[in-house]
C-alpha cells in the first residue's frame, strides 16, 4: 500500500550569512536569560523557604526549650506527727484522712525557717510570700510521700519542690524586678529571696522530667503540667489509626486498584476518595460526634473514637498513595507472573505487592504523621478536656478519657500564665520530634524494602 | 535432546496444537483481528512475521488468554487447544498458562534471585514435594534454557543484574520451568543483541523437540532460520500460512511477496 516513494531531496536553505560559533545569536541568548530567570526564582523559593523554616526552628526551640527545664527548692521539711498523724498509730486510714490541706503549714514553716536560717534581712518580705514561693503541688507531692512512706512520720527529711511558675520565670527571664512590682502574684521581695536562695544553694535549675511524664495542671501552678497524658493519648490514637487504617486502606486499594471492573461505579468510588482527601478535617470530627459518640455510644475523650475518626480522616491519603504505588509497578512483572500461570491473587501478593511496599508505607506514615498533628475533630469529640488520669493499658486504656498532644499544646495557649505559653512551644517541640521519629521510621522501611526491577 | 537428527530432518508430527476458527478480536470498538483460522501443529515452531500493529501479538496473547488483563478486549470465534476451547466458561485461564507458557518481549525477571525466579512457577503448581525436587527442576529449566553453566554459581543473586541477552534466557527458562506444553514467545530477541539473539534461536530450535513453540518476530530472517511454518498477518488478517521456505521463496499473495521484499511494512 505504501510504496516507500523517493521524494528528491530539497537542498537546506543556506544561512544568509556565515555565523560564528564565539558569538550568541539573539534566540539564544534570549533562551539563556530566561533560563537564568527561572533558575534564580526556584532558588528564591528555596531560600524563602529555608528562612522560614530557621525561623519557625528558632522561635519553637527558643520559646520551648526552657520548658524542659525547672527551678527547684531544696528544703529540709519535718513531717509532723502531731499534724499528720494525730493518732500516732501509723494506719494508712487515718493518714489519709488528712488532705493536702494540711501538709500546706508544714512547707511553709519549713520555707521560713530556711529563709531565716540563710540570715536573709529583705525588708517587707513576708511569710505568706515565702510560702507562696513554692509551688501549689509541693503539698500533693509531700503527701505522696507520707502515704508511701507512713514510717517517716516524725522524722525530718530533704525535699526538692517545685518553684512557683513565677519564680521559675525569674530565672528563665520572663520575669523582672519591674515586671513583679506591677504583678499581683509575685513581688521583687520574693525575687530577691530567690537570688538568696539561689546564692545559697537552696535554689537550682534542672532538667523537669516531669514535663513528659506529668499529667496537665490547673492554671495556678503552670510549673506542674507536664505531657504525660497527651503523649499517651496521641500514641494511642496512633496505635487504633496504624491497626485500622492501614490494613483498610491497603486492601481497599489492592482490590479497587488489581481486582475492581472499570465501570461507572468504580469511577464514582475513585472520584469520592479523592474529594475525601481534601474534606476539612472538623468535618470528621462532627461526623464522629454523631457516629461513634451520639449513636454507637463509646466514651467522650476516649482515644478509640479519636482514632477512629483520624482512621476516617487518613483512610484516604492511604488509599491514594497505596494506589499510586501499586500503578508504579511495571506492568512486565504482572505479566511475567500470569505468564507463568499465577492468580491474580498469587501476581499481586507476591510481586506487585513487595514492589509496591516502600511507597505504601510512605504514604501510610505521610498519613499517621497527618493524624498526629491533628486538632480540630478532636476538640469536637471531647479530647480537649482536663484530664489528670493516666489512661489504663490497651485495650482498655483506648477507653479512659485523655487528651492528645496538639490538643494540649490548643489548650495551654487559651490560658493567661505566660508559663503556660512556653509550655505549648515545648510540646510543640515534642510533638516535632515525634513526626521527625516517624519520618526516619518511613525511610528506614523504605531502604529495607526497597529493590530495583 | 539427544538424538539431533530428528530436529535436522525438519519432520513435523502433524498433530495440530492450538486450532484456531474464525477468530476475532475487538479493542473496544476496533477490530484487532479479522477472523481468521490457524492451526499451530506440534513439535513445530511457528513464526508470525507482519508490520506493526497487523495483530500478531494480539492473537497471540489469544492462545494464553493474557489479553483477559485488558478490559476493553473482547475475544470471539474458536480457538482450541489439543481440541478443548480455551475460551469456554469452564476453562480457568490460570490453568491454561500452566500449559501455555509465555515469553514477553521485554526480558522481566522478576526482581529476586535467580534460582527463586525459576522456582516460582513450579512453586506455585506445586510440581515440586521437596527441596531436592525444586533444585533439580531449576538445574533442569537452566540447562534446557542454555544458561546454566554462566549462572551455576550464582543462583542466589538478583536475576536483574544479568545482561539482557542472559535475562531473556532465564526467562525462557523460567518460561519452561513449568512444564508446558505450549511456548509462546513475543519478540523475544527485539532487545538482544546479534550474539544473544543466535544463542536464544538455538535454544528455540532445540525447544522444539518438546514443545510447540509460537514466535512472533519483526526479523524476517530470523523467522526464515528458525521456523517451519509462518504465518504473514496484515492488518488484522492472516492473508498467508504455509511452510516457511514456502512463503519466503514462493509467496502465493501479493502482499507477502511485497512484505518480504521489503516494500510494504
Amino acid at each position: 500500500m505504501t510504496d516507500a516513494s523517493a521524494s528528491p531531496v530539497s537542498p537546506a536553505a543556506a544561512p544568509s550569512a556565515p555565523s560564528s560559533l564565539y558569538e550568541q545569536s539573539s534566540r539564544t541568548k534570549k533562551r539563556n536569560a530566561s533560563e537564568k530567570r527561572f533558575r534564580a526564582y526556584g532558588l528564591t523559593a528555596i531560600a524563602v523557604g529555608l528562612m522560614s523554616l530557621v525561623v519557625l526552628l528558632i522561635s519553637i526551640l527558643g520559646n520551648g526549650l526552657p520548658s524542659f527545664k525547672q527551678t527547684y527548692i531544696v528544703m529540709d521539711v519535718e513531717l509532723r506527727a502531731d499534724v499528720l498523724d494525730k493518732n500516732g498509730n501509723r494506719d494508712p486510714a487515718d493518714i489519709a484522712k488528712v488532705m493536702t490541706f494540711g501538709y500546706t503549714p508544714l512547707i511553709k514553716q519549713a520555707a521560713q525557717a530556711m529563709v531565716q536560717e540563710m540570715g536573709s534581712d529583705i525588708e517587707g518580705l513576708t511569710d505568706k510570700m515565702i510560702g507562696d514561693m513554692i509551688s501549689k503541688e509541693a503539698a500533693g507531692q509531700l503527701r505522696n510521700y507520707v502515704m508511701k512512706n507512713p514510717d517517716m512520720i516524725g522524722t525530718t527529711q530533704q525535699f526538692k519542690f517545685l518553684a512557683n511558675g513565677r519564680i521559675d520565670g525569674y530565672f528563665k527571664g520572663r520575669v523582672t524586678m519591674e515586671s513583679a512590682a506591677l504583678d499581683g502574684n509575685v513581688t521583687p521581695e520574693q525575687l530577691m529571696a530567690a537570688d538568696e536562695m539561689a546564692a545559697a544553694g537552696y535554689m537550682t535549675t534542672a532538667i523537669n522530667p516531669g514535663f513528659l511524664t506529668a499529667p496537665d495542671a490547673s492554671d495556678q501552678r503552670p510549673e506542674a503540667a507536664g505531657l504525660g497524658v497527651a503523649i499517651l493519648g496521641s500514641v494511642y490514637m496512633m496505635l487504633v489509626v496504624l491497626v485500622l487504617a492501614l490494613p483498610i486502606g491497603v486492601a481497599a486499594s489492592i482490590y479497587l486498584e488489581e481486582f475492581a471492573p472499570k465501570n461507572w461505579v468504580t469511577d464514582v468510588i475513585e472520584v469520592n476518595i479523592s474529594n475525601l482527601a481534601a474534606v476539612p478535617s472538623i468535618v470528621f470530627g462532627i461526623l464522629g460526634l454523631a457516629i461513634f459518640i451520639n449513636f454507637a455510644h463509646l466514651p467522650q475523650s476516649a482515644p478509640v473514637v479519636g482514632g477512629l475518626v483520624l482512621t476516617l480522616m487518613t483512610l484516604p491519603t492511604i488509599i491514594i498513595s497505596t494506589r499510586a504505588s501499586l500503578k508504579s509497578v511495571p506492568p512486565s512483572i504482572k505479566d511475567a507472573a500470569l505468564g507463568v500461570g499465577a492468580s491474580k491473587m498469587q501476581t499481586v501478593f507476591h510481586h506487585v505487592l513487595p514492589l509496591a511496599m516502600p511507597g505504601i508505607l510512605t504514604g501510610a506514615i505521610i498519613g499517621l504523621a497527618q493524624a498526629l498533628g491533628e486538632t480540630a475533630p478532636l476538640l469536637l469529640i471531647g479530647m480537649v478536656a482536663f484530664v489528670r488520669e493516666y489512661p489504663g493499658m490497651p485495650p482498655e486504656g483506648l477507653f479512659d478519657p485523655s487528651t492528645a498532644l496538639p490538643v494540649q499544646v490548643y489548650n495551654w495557649t487559651q490560658r493567661s500564665d505566660p508559663a503556660f505559653f512556653e509550655r505549648a512551644s515545648g510540646a510543640i517541640i515534642v510533638l516535632l520530634v515525634m513526626l521527625v521519629l516517624m519520618n526516619l521510621v518511613a525511610i528506614i522501611l523504605r531502604r529495607r524494602f526497597e529493590r530495583r526491577w | 535432546m539427544n538424538d539431533m537428527r530428528i530436529l535436522e530432518r525438519d519432520v513435523t508430527t502433524n498433530t495440530i496444537k492450538f486450532a484456531g476458527r474464525d477468530v476475532h478480536v475487538f479493542y473496544g470498538e476496533t477490530e484487532a483481528i479479522k477472523g481468521i483460522d490457524v492451526d499451530i501443529e506440534d513439535n513445530t515452531v511457528t513464526a508470525f512475521i507482519g508490520p506493526s500493529g497487523c495483530g500478531k501479538s494480539t492473537f497471540l496473547r489469544c492462545l494464553n488468554r493474557m489479553n483477559d488483563t485488558i478490559d476493553v478486549c473482547r475475544v470471539t470465534g474458536n480457538i482450541t487447544l489439543d481440541g478443548e476451547d480455551i475460551y469456554d466458561s469452564k476453562v480457568d485461564p490460570v490453568q491454561l498458562r500452566a500449559k501455555v507458557g509465555m515469553v514477553f518481549q521485554k526480558p522481566n525477571p522478576f526482581p529476586k534471585s535467580i534460582y527463586d525466579n525459576i522456582a516460582y512457577g513450579p512453586r506455585i503448581h506445586g510440581l515440586a514435594k521437596t527441596k531436592a525436587d525444586l533444585d533439580e527442576i531449576v538445574e533442569k529449566s537452566l540447562r534446557r534454557g542454555a544458561i546454566w553453566n554462566e549462572v551455576k554459581d550464582r543462583l542466589h543473586a538478583p536475576g536483574t543484574g544479568l545482561s539482557g541477552g542472559q535475562q531473556q534466557r532465564l526467562c525462557i527458562a523460567r518460561a519452561i520451568a513449568t512444564e508446558p506444553e505450549v511456548l509462546l514467545m513475543d519478540e523475544p530477541c527485539s532487545a538482544l543483541d546479534p550474539i544473544a539473539t543466535a544463542q536464544v534461536e538455538e535454544l528455540i530450535d532445540e525447544l522444539r523437540a518438546n514443545y510447540s513453540v509460537v514466535i512472533v518476530t519483526h526479523s524476517m530472517q530470523q523467522a526464515a532460520r528458525v521456523s517451519q511454518k509462518t504465518a504473514f498477518f496484515h492488518l488484522g488478517d492472516l492473508v498467508e500460512f504455509g511452510a516457511t521456505n514456502e512463503i519466503f521463496t514462493n509467496p502465493k499473495d501479493p502482499r507477502t511477496e511485497a512484505y518480504i521484499t521489503g516494500r510494504i511494512g
